[in-house]
């Protein structure tokens, strides 16, 4: 009897240092993602929220609806323009600043690292109501900027087909110092020996840079494409801000779209199928990519 | 001859760049103490010819900035705290202790890091009302108090403790968390430093959550204020403006600060195991 109760007191400790982040991940992660598959199977709508009994279960309903929602489609449309276009340039201006800042020749490059990173840490909320008034068709800065090379003015956030290159440009902004940072990481790993071999078979800068650093960069890049897909899908805050998802709907993005769904129609239900949508590419994206790497290893 | 070109021109890219970089930041800098209606002129002013406070004074005075100033530091310092102590534990029993499934438990923590924020959001907005939690700092605190990517921080870094003087404790008596608490923290100051940076920008960046949860407008953070004082003062350009560099100051500040500390902790994030 001593002994089973000595036992129980040996719990191992490492459960103690564990429960308080794995209970609070479990209750206030897991379980809500678990929740939300279900919550999409159900018409949970403003009704259910104030009276439970309300709730139905309607099987794929949602999804079908989904489907014939042209909402839907212009916003999976839109997403996937961000982030298949800003997605890339993000990554290749990111790739610039990291080669112009990592230069043998330059000197205080702290500086210029600082100055690049800058606007990352910056609140997004803040900077989109910044860049809204630097968009003004009239006395915003861009414009001016752009008259100065004889181009006319641009209503970029009047104009649907400008309002998602708007945002693009400012999302670029806003975050390509922070793959920048992880490329510069990048390229200090590779070898220096690579490079004075190449010099020595007469290699060219660009032919340097096709033939060594952008192999030699593979795993970085691999983790900055996924990381910045991830990132881009989610789009939410600028059109929020900016556009309101306008003009003509040509901003507005997946999430934007749950969440007037969800949080301003109260359509629970069918802004949890919306979500597992957005998962759902989500987790194909990132798949498909390790795939791609995985096929150039091989 | 041809090295001081390129040396001309990389020093002339990275001048150009750095200057784009921060033309917006500098443009919402002088704007903010520019008199009313005088940043809406062709051609767009980038110099003061007069310089004001009184944005700044009527974002103090008239609509109540410092209180959502106080409510996005108050927050975001309570998150933190909690955030460093619940993932350091976490972080470092994966690391140094063992249990079972310690393997298994890890790599689903980490499978889980591209589940996107949003799915979860519904659910547990619906959990949080059922608690009451909504419309209280409680609803941001509770769903901020534990991190996989803070555990992993914590986890890559705790590896590198020699195990011999964790024995070393262990044999002159120590507790285990008295272990944790005097021996393992200390140790994990610099990581440490580093998730609290990014914890604490993290929560006073976050807008749509807040937006979600904090419906009274006492309570707003000042992502959610700013957002809602576009909404009425649209017109105003320069208050905006005051009101944006006031968002961004203090995160800047520690960013400025700390650099060091975050760079190291995006790098050791950013490393594949």
């Amino acid at each position: 009897m001593m002994a089973g109760r000595k036992a129980a007191w040996h719990i191992n400790p490492a459960y103690w240092f564990l429960a308080p982040a794995l209970g609070a991940i479990f209750t206030f992660l897991f379980l809500p993602v678990a929740a939300a598959l279900l919550l999409s199977f159900t018409d949970f709508d403003i009704y259910a929220l104030g009276n439970p009994d309300f709730l139905r279960f309607v099987g794929i309903q949602n999804y079908l609806h989904l489907l014939q929602d042209p909402l839907f489609w212009k916003a999976l449309l839109n997403t996937a323009y961000f982030a298949l276009l800003g997605g890339p340039l993000s990554v290749a201006v990111s790739l610039g600043a990291a080669l112009l800042v990592n230069a043998k020749l330059v000197r205080c490059k702290g500086f210029f690292r600082a100055i690049f990173f800058l606007p990352v840490v910056t609140t997004l909320i803040a900077v989109a109501v910044v860049w809204r008034y630097l968009y003004h068709p009239r006395y915003g800065l861009l414009n001016y900027g752009l008259s100065l090379l004889g181009i006319g003015p641009i209503d970029w956030l009047g104009d649907p087909h400008w309002a998602m290159p708007a945002i693009i440009l400012m999302a670029i902004w806003k975050n390509f110092g922070f793959n920048m940072i992880i490329f510069i990481a990048g390229l200090q790993n590779i070898p220096e020996h690579l490079y004075e071999a190449a010099r020595i078979d007469g290699a060219n800068a660009w032919q340097q840079f096709r033939c060594i650093t952008l192999p030699m960069l593979g795993p970085t890049f691999l983790f900055v494409a996924i990381m910045t897909m991830i990132g881009y899908l989610q789009l939410f805050a600028e059109p929020y801000v900016m556009t309101q998802g306008g003009p003509s709907n040509s901003t507005l993005s997946i999430v934007l779209l749950m969440y007037e769904e969800g949080f301003r129609w109260w359509n629970m239900g069918y802004a949890a199928a919306v979500a597992f949508v957005l998962f759902a590419i989500i987790l194909a994206a990132t798949l498909l990519q390790l795939k791609f790497r995985r096929a150039d290893d091989a | 001859m041809r090295r001081w070109a390129s040396k001309v021109l990389l020093y002339g890219l990275l001048a150009i760049s750095a200057a784009l970089t921060l033309l917006p930041l500098l443009w919402m800098l002088l704007a903010s103490f520019m008199p009313a209606g005088s940043s809406n002129t062709y051609p767009p002013r980038l110099h003061l010819s007069e310089a004001t406070l009184v944005h700044y004074t009527a974002l103090f005075t008239r609509l109540n900035l410092a209180h959502y100033l106080l409510n996005s530091a108050l927050l975001s310092s309570i998150v933190t705290v909690v955030a460093l102590l619940f993932n350091s534990m976490a972080g470092y029993a994966f690391a140094k202790l063992n249990f079972a499934g310690r393997n298994q438990i890890f790599r689903t923590l980490l499978a889980a890091l591209i589940i996107p924020a949003q799915v979860s959001m519904l659910p547990l907005f619906l959990l949080l009302k059922h608690l009451g939690f909504i419309n209280t700092y409680w609803g941001i605190i509770i769903p901020g108090m534990a991190s996989i990517f803070g555990i992993f921080l914590i986890r890559q870094y705790a590896l590198s403790i020699p195990n011999s003087l964790l024995d070393a404790a262990r044999i002159d008596g120590a507790g285990e968390f008295r272990i944790y608490w005097s021996l393992v923290l200390p140790l994990c100051k610099p990581i440490l430093v580093t998730l609290a940076i990014f914890t604490f920008m993290g929560t006073w960046n976050d807008f749509m959550w807040p937006l979600i949860v904090l419906t009274d407008d006492t309570l707003y953070t000042l992502p959610v204020a700013l957002a809602n004082l576009l909404g009425e003062h649209v017109q105003d350009t320069e208050l905006m403006m005051a009101g944006a560099v006031l968002t961004v100051l203090p995160v800047m500040v520690v960013f400025m600060v700390l650099q060091k500390y975050y760079i190291a902790g995006l790098l050791l994030g950013g490393v594949k195991e």
